[in-house]
């Protein structure tokens, strides 16, 4: 691969002996993993195209042990990446051959459920449906579902804001949370929020979530629970057209409807996903669309017959409405199943994230068939059609020479596609190493150069997960540069009141 | 001392850089309706954001609104409202709390103070509705972040920080905003009688329901005899506790129903606040409109829902003559007392600690909110790291400085 990672530094690298020794002061000796075969097994995470071996791998099991670890790094000066359960989809927890792999796994405790409070807190290596397990028999759930939720852990979804197939409705991670502890880089451990909401000063929570573990280790996390709605029921729409089913959306959400769930599926992803196992989707559509709607009986009832005739007058071939509880599970069968089904017509595939506005659905997917054309490589849709986050999954054969870089440019220029119509690269992967050195087509230089002055403000010598995120990275003494000089700039004519 | 307002964010940029190299603080405002919240500002220039004004673009059926930061909200208010559509957290407007006129302030402005009202317990705060915006820091650099999109996770997400740092980063010069529906009528279950704690019970209670109240708010007696009939639109005497229901009629009737059912026998009297009138009493309970005629210092607490009557126990244990109300189902405490405010800090942030929280003294003489800490004081290591933060915006401290902290 073409990904430039940070040169490993040579003091680190003679160093290491020292590291693990003193590693092992800190941590019980099986926590401190350095033999190659074992730390082969966290060389990636689920972006498994790029892979490296870490310089070691710890495993605490206490917050004190995390803070003694970060101390102790940051007074050899040597780099730490934070991992979860390893799921990010952009390479946010690939190791660096010179730096530590903390894994967060053993931190696998649900600490405190308060019902009244409507909360929970949780050590960072829990599941994300750990939580709703954790809570569902009193009624309650932890909203944001990202599709790996039976593995990915709470720790991981704030460092990339995860989202899911709810998110219109009941928000990002970012929208949940109401409690953080963090140990920053010289070891300090840091309460961020609790039980109550807002913040005293500066939200450096909303900061820290979606920051790709580049700021602090997260080790507690205190989310918001809700209660179970009374009812959920799902509606199936077919459409002749992409862009019918695309204004079936525009009008649902201009009628004043905020459906629990909105997804939308090509052809070429709906027949994938009907052959994978069939799921009684009509075949002979262009666009689906899955709608599922939520809240009290009456509301839910109400709600059926508005949509239902909103895609009635949007040419909906197929309009069906779930009856029972199996039917709608039948109804998200396919979607859930969308990613192996268009992986096993690939051979190989590769999930992009961009977010668009919705309006620009269909001129994203006539220029996404264009693309297509142009790289020679097949690309199927799924869609967050509710707030607009696309997962094009571009095919591709690994055993086909140059076949993994065509359908990597193919993904930029999706992503490039996005920006250009007043999207973003990524709605709910994160940037980590994937898409770095496309950060340039949405920022300016000054842009990133803030943010990277936030970064200082945390980390101030580049310790913590660097190479991700940011396609340069400047020195913290040089960000801080002003380029005005006292009392050389005149004020300027400027009107006065 | 001499104001500016410029109209388009290169001139804004100018004079940050002027300010950092003349050395002379700028105090950084809109319409000049929240300069009494927060600390007294160490400034030699004001710049207000009132010359950029205008909505750039406005797509109802993309829940999105972006504009210009000294657009004031009765423009934004007016322009939502003809598309059935509003911002879902509520912002607090200031008239009751500082005698502006109503919905004068600026967008940016209220973003900036990270002002919700009641519904902020269901549907998030202002935090968690600015997809992304534009500004200048305080090295007189524009920068942007965030989009116009719902699900955005690349970079930071400064739109969150920016939130609530009441201009001691950066100057707005750009705001997206997401906009929601309004809900299509909503109405009141109010229960009078109830002692604080049993109202909280009540309340918490509630919250755990699949009814979907949107608010839970308690007035003891005392503040709910103070509210003007009209207002209160209920005429039963005592204490109210106050359930609000949104969404459509055919929805809010049954839920409104099978609440009655729930809390049948939990001790009170059940009343009605009708349609037309449910809104105005939520409007007025998120501008503190029960406490703010009284010519008092006015506090507001955000804790864990559950500790509000604990935490007025506590403090009229410690000798402070208080009157309260209560929003979030507990959460949010508005307090109003006669004790000084020098004096009453320590005792009220010190029946605060142990159950966690913050409390903002939100209304009080000048002197005295140069005095005291008006915001909560942090930890040392997080105080340190919010003072880093700053720097990384603002390094010689040009934009609202001492607004939040003396050190900020």
């Amino acid at each position: 691969m073409a990904l430039m990672m940070p040169k490993p530094e040579e003091e680190i690298l003679a160093n290491r002996d020292l590291l693990i020794e003193r590693l092992r002061k800190i941590l019980p000796a099986d926590n401190v993993i350095d033999d190659e075969v074992s730390r082969r097994a966290y060389e990636c995470d689920a972006l498994t195209m790029y892979r490296q071996l870490p310089l070691v791998v710890v495993l605490p099991e206490t917050v004190p042990q995390v803070s003694a670890v970060m101390a102790l790094a940051n007074e050899m000066n040597v780099k730490v990446v934070p991992r979860g359960a390893g799921t990010s989809l952009s390479g946010g927890s690939l190791p660096l051959g010179d730096g530590i792999l903390l894994g967060l796994s053993k931190f696998n405790k649900v600490l405190e459920i308060d019902y009244p409070n409507r909360c929970a807190s949780l050590q960072p290596g829990v599941t994300n449906l750990a939580i709703t397990k954790a809570v569902e028999h009193k009624g309650f759930y932890y909203a944001p579902d990202p599709s790996s939720q039976i593995a990915c852990s709470i720790g991981g979804n704030v460092g990339e804001n995860s989202g899911g197939v709810h998110c219109l409705k009941y928000g990002l991670t970012t929208n949940n949370l109401l409690g953080l502890e963090i140990v920053l880089i010289d070891g300090e451990i840091v309460q961020l929020g609790g039980k109550h909401l807002d913040s005293e000063a500066y939200d450096l929570m909303g900061l820290m979530t979606g920051s790709e573990g580049l700021l602090g280790i997260v080790t507690e996390v205190t989310v918001r629970i809700l209660q179970k709605p009374q009812t959920v029921r799902g509606l199936l729409f077919g459409f002749p057209t992409l862009d019918d089913g695309g204004n079936c959306v525009a009008d649902i959400i201009a009628a004043g409807i905020i459906p629990g769930g909105l997804e939308m599926m090509d052809n070429m992803a709906i027949v994938a996903a009907d052959d994978f196992q069939p799921c009684g989707y009509p075949r002979d559509v262009e666009s689906l669309l899955i709608c599922e709607l939520d809240g009290t009986d009456s509301e839910v009832d109400h709600l059926i017959a508005r949509v239902s005739e909103i895609a009635k007058q949007n040419n909906a071939s197929v309009i069906r409405v779930a009856e029972t509880e199996e039917e709608r599970l039948q109804f998200w069968a396919g979607r859930k199943n969308a990613f192996p089904a268009v992986g096993a017509i690939g051979p190989d595939y590769l999930c992009m994230d961009g977010t668009i506005p919705r309006k620009e659905l269909s001129r994203v997917l006539a220029g996404m068939r264009e693309l297509s054309d142009k790289h020679g490589l097949r690309v199927a849709n799924v869609f967050h059609a509710g707030d607009g986050n696309l997962h094009p999954l571009i095919l591709y054969d690994a055993s086909i020479d140059g076949d993994i870089e065509r359908a990597e440019a193919f993904g930029a220029d999706i992503l490039r596609l996005c920006v250009d119509v007043g999207g973003v690269l990524t709605g709910e992967h994160g940037v980590g190493v994937e898409k770095r050195d496309l950060m340039h087509t949405m920022f300016s230089e000054a842009d990133l150069e803030q943010q990277q002055r936030v970064k200082c403000a945390f980390d101030p010598n580049h310790r913590l997960n660097p190479g991700k995120v940011f396609p340069t990275l400047h020195r913290c003494a040089e960000l801080g540069k002003m380029h005005v000089h006292k009392g050389k700039v005149p004020f300027p004519e400027l009107p006065r009141f | 001392m001499e104001q500016y307002a410029p109209t388009s964010a290169e001139d804004v940029a100018e004079l940050v850089k002027a300010a950092i190299a003349n050395e002379s603080p700028l105090e950084i405002g809109g319409n000049h309706t929240k300069q009494a919240l927060g600390r007294p500002v160490e400034a030699t220039h004001a710049l207000s954001t009132r010359g950029m004004r205008g909505v750039h673009f406005y797509e109802p059926s993309e829940l999105v609104v972006s504009l210009a930061p000294g657009t004031t909200m009765r423009e934004l208010t007016d322009l939502l409202d003809q598309n059935g559509q509003e911002l879902a957290f509520e912002p607090i407007d200031y008239r009751a709390l500082y005698g502006n006129e109503a919905l004068s302030g600026t967008v940016a402005g209220t973003v900036a103070v990270n002002a919700s009202g009641p519904r902020r317990i269901k549907a998030g705060a202002a935090r968690d509705h600015l997809l992304g915006f534009s500004a200048i820091s305080g090295r007189g650099e524009a920068f942007q972040s965030g989009g116009r999109v719902m699900k955005n996770v690349t970079g930071y997400d400064l739109s969150k920080l920016m939130t609530g740092s009441y201009g001691t980063l950066g100057i707005y010069t750009d705001l997206t905003l997401k906009v929601l529906p309004k809900p299509e009528m909503e109405e009141t279950l109010v229960i009078h009688g109830l002692s604080d704690q049993v109202a909280i019970d009540v309340m918490t209670e509630a919250s755990g329901l699949p009814h979907e109240v949107s608010s839970f708010a308690h007035l003891p007696a005392d503040v709910a005899t103070t509210m003007d009939a009209p207002l209160a639109g209920s005429t039963l005497p005592g204490a109210m506790t106050a359930l609000r229901l949104e969404g459509p009629e055919i929805s809010v009737t049954k839920r409104k129903a099978d609440l009655r059912e729930h809390f049948a026998n939990c001790g009170g009297e059940f009343d009605e606040i009708e349609p037309s009138r449910s809104r105005n009493f939520w409007h007025a309970l998120r501008d503190c409109a029960p406490l703010a005629k009284r010519n008092v210092d006015i506090w507001r607490i955000s804790t864990a829902p559950t500790i509000g009557a604990k935490f007025t126990t506590a403090i009229r244990a410690a000798g402070i003559e208080a009157s309260t109300y209560y929003d979030w189902a507990g959460g949010l405490i508005w307090l109003a007392t006669e004790a000084d405010a020098v004096e009453a800090v320590s005792s009220i942030r010190a029946a605060l600690k142990p159950f966690g929280g913050h409390a903002t003294l939100i209304r009080s003489s000048i002197t005295n909110r140069a005095t005291v800490d008006v915001f909560q004081p942090q930890p040392a290591p997080l105080a340190a790291l919010t003072a880093r933060v700053k720097y990384s915006f603002d390094p010689e401290r040009v934009l609202n400085r001492g607004r939040m902290r003396k050190d900020l």
